[in-house]
């Protein structure tokens, strides 16, 4: 298993860099990651990221379209925190497993 | 006297009337089976009418046909589930009592939260195949189309037979070669995956098969809206598909009595244990089919396969004991390819598609990720199985859980073409 080194803190990501241990994250470390991604890290952004690690711990899966029912924002304003494929960004920058489809 | 009552009567409900009139004591316990209307669609061959292989007729039966003596059926539109009283209410206003409710309500199509998705150019230009209207509209419109763009368009998952799309952009593909006017379609597959579908080994033995056949894929894209005026679909993101013919595979959503009762998840989908096919929220409610929100295909292949281990955790359930029988996720399909070829994918939870064999090694008769001429044959011969044997809750010659038995985990049989 791969390790990779932010805000100080040494995490177990896979190929990919997505967390293979979510409670390894922390809001020091998503800020680093979205960096590298070129994302600077609003509260918006945050209480999204909430919800996602929230439904990933409640072993649902992710979709786009359940971010409509977030309450936090719609799928459009999501688009904009995370331009260019949101879930994959969204879910790495929070330290949760990239979600796959389940067919 | 005890009530088990089923909701749904299409493919996962009638197995499990089927086989639990066989399990169940008839002294003991009435079977009451509910459903809003009286045909039984063969959904696998909505596929087949867009291209004129098969009419209506072909694929319809009704309901009650398939249903056993010693189980009621109603005819009636639900309205609530009320868990916490052990009653369904129908929409006419009966109460159904129950102490066991099995849920297989199955998963429909919902076009309408796209926004523009029904708009001036619904079965005009823009048809859904999941539907019997859609796929009759769309026929009656290929027969006169003379070419253009043909997008075929997955708005996001999850759908039921995740590989439906995928088949009906090969068959569009032979039928428009054999029409003589291939060279005037420009074939686009749109899909929120990232590749032609998800196991590593599958999608990359279909994107070779759509690169073969010349058609263009667009990957990850979520569909946003769809511009009628400019005949265009947007992803959230802006992104642009313009189409002359769009066939569209809506969002799907659970039985909104799902929905309303609090048993199921944002989109209507059962919250179930994925092992036990129990409700998460009541135990003695149990799902069946395309109605969970399991993480398996939504397929009749599922239902098929569940329906072994829902018999035995009711069983159990009923004895107060665990419930021991775990469903694995097993789903097997046939993707028809066009040009009177196939091929069978089988795989579940854990294990992806893999080539080889099935269900016997060597000797198959059916190959695994592989196009052949008897796979399409099975294909066929299919529709007869499920009519006569399959909703019966009769046993085929294939085990419930996924085998390895015939698969190869290894070999590469894929050109390394990117």
């Amino acid at each position: 298993m791969a390790q990779k080194t932010y805000a100080g803190v040494t995490v177990d990501v896979n190929e990919e860099g997505y967390f293979t241990n979510p409670s390894q994250w922390t809001k020091e470390i998503a800020a680093e990651i979205a960096k590298e991604e070129g994302i600077v890290l609003t509260d918006k952004h945050f209480a999204i990221m909430e919800f996602l690690r929230k439904k990933h711990n409640n072993g649902e899966a992710l979709s786009i379209r359940s971010i409509n029912h977030s309450g936090v924002i719609d799928v459009k304003t999501f688009y904009q925190l995370f331009p260019g494929a949101p879930l994959k960004k969204a879910t790495k920058i929070a330290g949760i497993p990239k979600p796959s489809s389940c067919i | 006297m005890k009530k088990l009552v089923i909701l749904g009567a299409g493919t996962g409900g009638t197995i499990m009337a089927n086989k639990m009139r066989k399990e169940l004591s008839r002294d003991e316990w009435a079977i009451t089976i509910v459903d809003q209307d009286k045909t039984h669609y063969y959904q696998p061959g909505f596929l087949f009418i867009p291209f004129g292989f098969y009419k209506k007729a072909d694929i319809v039966n009704p309901r009650q046909k398939f249903l056993p003596d010693g189980v009621t059926a109603i005819y009636q539109q639900i309205e609530h589930i009320d868990h916490e009283n052990n009653k369904t209410i129908l929409a006419n206003g009966d109460f159904l009592d129950y102490d066991i409710l099995i849920i297989a309500t199955g998963s429909r199509t919902n076009p309408e939260e796209t926004p523009g998705l029904k708009g001036e150019l619904w079965y005009k230009n823009v048809f859904d195949f999941y539907t019997i209207e859609g796929a009759e509209a769309l026929a009656d419109f290929f027969k006169t189309w003379k070419g253009g763009k043909l997008v075929i368009n997955v708005a996001d998952n999850p759908i039921k037979c995740p590989v439906a799309p995928l088949e009906f952009t090969f068959y569009a593909d032979a039928f428009f070669t054999k029409k003589g006017i291939r060279d005037k379609v420009d074939i686009t597959y749109v899909t929120p995956m990232s590749g032609a579908f998800t196991k590593p080994k599958a999608s990359k033995m279909l994107g070779n098969l759509l690169e073969a056949k010349k058609i263009n894929l667009v990957t990850d894209f979520f569909l946003g809206e769809v511009d009628n005026d400019n005949k265009k679909i947007l992803d959230f993101g802006g992104r642009e598909v313009p189409f002359d013919c769009l066939i569209t595979v809506p969002l799907h959503s659970g039985e909104p009595a799902v929905s309303n009762s609090g048993l199921g998840d944002e989109f209507g989908f059962v919250r179930a244990n994925k092992n036990t096919l129990q409700s998460l929220v009541k135990e003695n409610i149990f799902v069946i089919g395309d109605a969970s929100n399991l993480p398996a295909s939504k397929a009749g292949s599922v239902a098929h396969f569940q329906a072994e281990v829902l018999a035995k955790n009711i069983n159990s359930f009923i004895a107060n004991e665990p419930l021991h029988a775990s469903f694995d996720g097993h789903s097997n399909c046939y993707i028809e390819t066009g040009f009177g070829k196939c091929i069978l994918i089988d795989f579940n939870y854990d294990t992806e598609p893999l080539p080889g064999t099935y269900p016997l090694p060597v000797i198959g008769p059916f190959s695994l990720l592989k196009e052949t001429r008897i796979n399409h044959f099975g294909k066929l011969v299919f529709k007869w199985i499920y009519w006569n044997v399959l909703l019966k809750g009769r046993k085929l010659p294939v085990t419930d859980y996924m085998s390895m038995t015939g698969k190869i985990k290894d070999r590469v049989i894929f050109s390394t073409k990117q």
